[in-house]
Parts: structure tokens; C-alpha cells; sequence
């Protein structure tokens, strides 16, 4: 359990007044949670202030749609956080 | 302001990109048909033209901010408060700025005031995408040009 899930998860708990400890690293966000697109904004924008960081979520619908990715790689939430971890770490290399 | 038309934006006075900021007049009408039932014997503008000519206000400098490549959609309204009445004839100064430039949204926080004192405000939420087709993009760049927004900033600081 990281930390970055943990701050995410607690986003997603406030965000969409969903319990927190209905939500683990394996949660889908969309099919698990129930999160739709128009939430997921606010959830990007929590996300985007906390760690300084802007989600490409554009990009990555584009790659969905294309059949390039799955919504798993994306919006599974350990996955979602180790993107987070990545975006953190290229913005402070 | 073309009630009926939605054309609720008159004019850009100050447009700031470096700041994301942007400063429209709003001239509302002392007739229409919308006063006739909002509200009968006593004419209103209605909230959610208030909100929607924030949302303008703030489509009106994403458009800008991104070389009117994407076009702006309302997405989401929150802490919208109609602080004071807004009768006809009222001439609106709505201030937009952003606060959050996100990837395919952006967040704004606008005001409406007259005359120096604050009507209404909000915080907005906005989708953009690339204009889903050519007609579209023309007609916003023809009412940017009756508005006054050029496709470079018109005003610094």
C-alpha cells in the first residue's frame, strides 16, 4: 500500500463520497467504484493540484480507444498510482 | 446581449494570457421575452444565464488560451451564488480567470459585477475538444470577431 494510493484513495473517498475503505489498489475506478467520466475530472483536478502534476487523460482515452491500452492500465488504482509515480518522478528530473 | 440567440458576451475589454484572465461587458436588454415570464410584473435575469454568461466569459479565454484550436464545453457549476438581483438594463462586467489547466478540462472561478459590486460568482468546469466540425469553428470565429477577441492577446497586464 503506497502512499500515493493512499492519498489517491482518500481523493476519490472526499471527491465522490464514496467510503474509503471500499476502495484498495485493485479498484477499478469505472467499473469498480462506479466513477464516471464528468467525476473523474474532479478527481484529476485533486490529483493534478496534490502532486503538481497534469494527468494526461486525454492521451489516455486516446490510447483506450485506439486499442493501444486497457482502462485497467490506467484506472486500476495501484496502476493509476505507480502513473502518478512516474509523472512525479519525470517532473522532478 | 442576444438573449434569445444565447449571445450573452458584448464585449472583451481585457484579455491577459500570461495571467489566464479575461474581462467581458454584458449588456442586458430592458426587454425580452424571457422577462415576460421571469418574472411576470417583476423582471429578473434569470440565474442560470448569469452561470451560463460566466461559462461564456470563461469559453471565451480558454478558446483564446488555446489559438482556437479546441472549443469549450460547460461541464460542471459549483458554489454558484446569486448574491443580488440582476434587473434589465444592467450593464454586466464578468471577470473569468483560470485556475486549473487540465488535460481536455480546465477549471475557471468567475464574477459578475455591476457598477463595481459583486452579483454572482462561481467555479466552473469546462471539457474542451477540438471543434467537432468546421461550421462550428467559423461561427465562434466570426462572433470573436464582433466581440473583439483577436486571436492574439489584445491587451497585456
Amino acid at each position: 500500500m503506497t502512499a500515493t494510493f493512499d492519498q489517491v484513495a482518500n481523493i476519490i473517498a472526499e471527491t465522490c463520497d464514496i467510503p474509503r475503505d471500499t476502495i484498495t489498489p485493485e479498484s477499478h475506478a469505472i467499473d469498480d467504484l462506479g466513477i464516471d467520466s464528468l467525476d473523474f475530472l474532479d478527481i484529476a483536478f485533486a490529483i493534478d493540484k496534490a502532486f503538481g502534476i497534469k494527468l494526461p487523460l486525454e492521451k489516455w482515452t486516446q490510447e483506450v480507444n485506439d486499442g493501444k491500452a486497457t482502462t485497467e492500465q490506467y484506472f486500476v488504482l495501484k496502476n493509476l498510482s505507480a502513473r502518478i509515480d512516474e509523472l512525479v518522478a519525470a517532473k522532478g528530473a | 446581449m442576444n438573449l434569445e440567440y444565447f449571445q450573452l458576451v458584448d464585449q472583451i475589454i481585457a484579455l491577459n494570457l500570461e495571467e489566464r484572465r479575461i474581462t467581458v461587458l454584458a449588456q442586458i436588454p430592458q426587454t425580452s421575452t424571457i422577462f415576460q415570464g421571469h418574472f411576470p410584473g417583476y423582471p429578473l435575469m434569470p440565474g442560470v444565464l448569469l452561470i451560463e454568461a460566466m461559462a461564456q466569459t470563461s469559453g471565451w479565454l480558454l478558446t483564446a488560451s488555446q489559438n482556437f484550436e479546441r472549443m469549450p464545453f460547460l461541464a460542471a457549476v459549483r458554489e454558484a451564488k446569486m448574491r443580488t438581483f440582476v434587473m434589465p438594463g444592467e450593464a454586466l462586467t464578468i471577470d473569468a480567470h483560470i485556475i486549473h489547466d487540465g488535460s481536455g478540462f480546465a477549471v475557471t472561478e468567475a464574477k459578475v459585477s455591476v457598477d463595481g459590486k459583486l452579483r454572482c460568482n462561481a467555479a466552473l468546469t469546462l471539457r474542451h475538444v477540438p471543434f467537432p466540425n468546421p461550421d462550428l469553428r467559423q461561427h465562434m470565429e466570426a462572433t470573436a470577431q464582433r466581440i473583439g477577441l483577436q486571436r492574439e492577446p489584445i491587451a497585456h497586464g
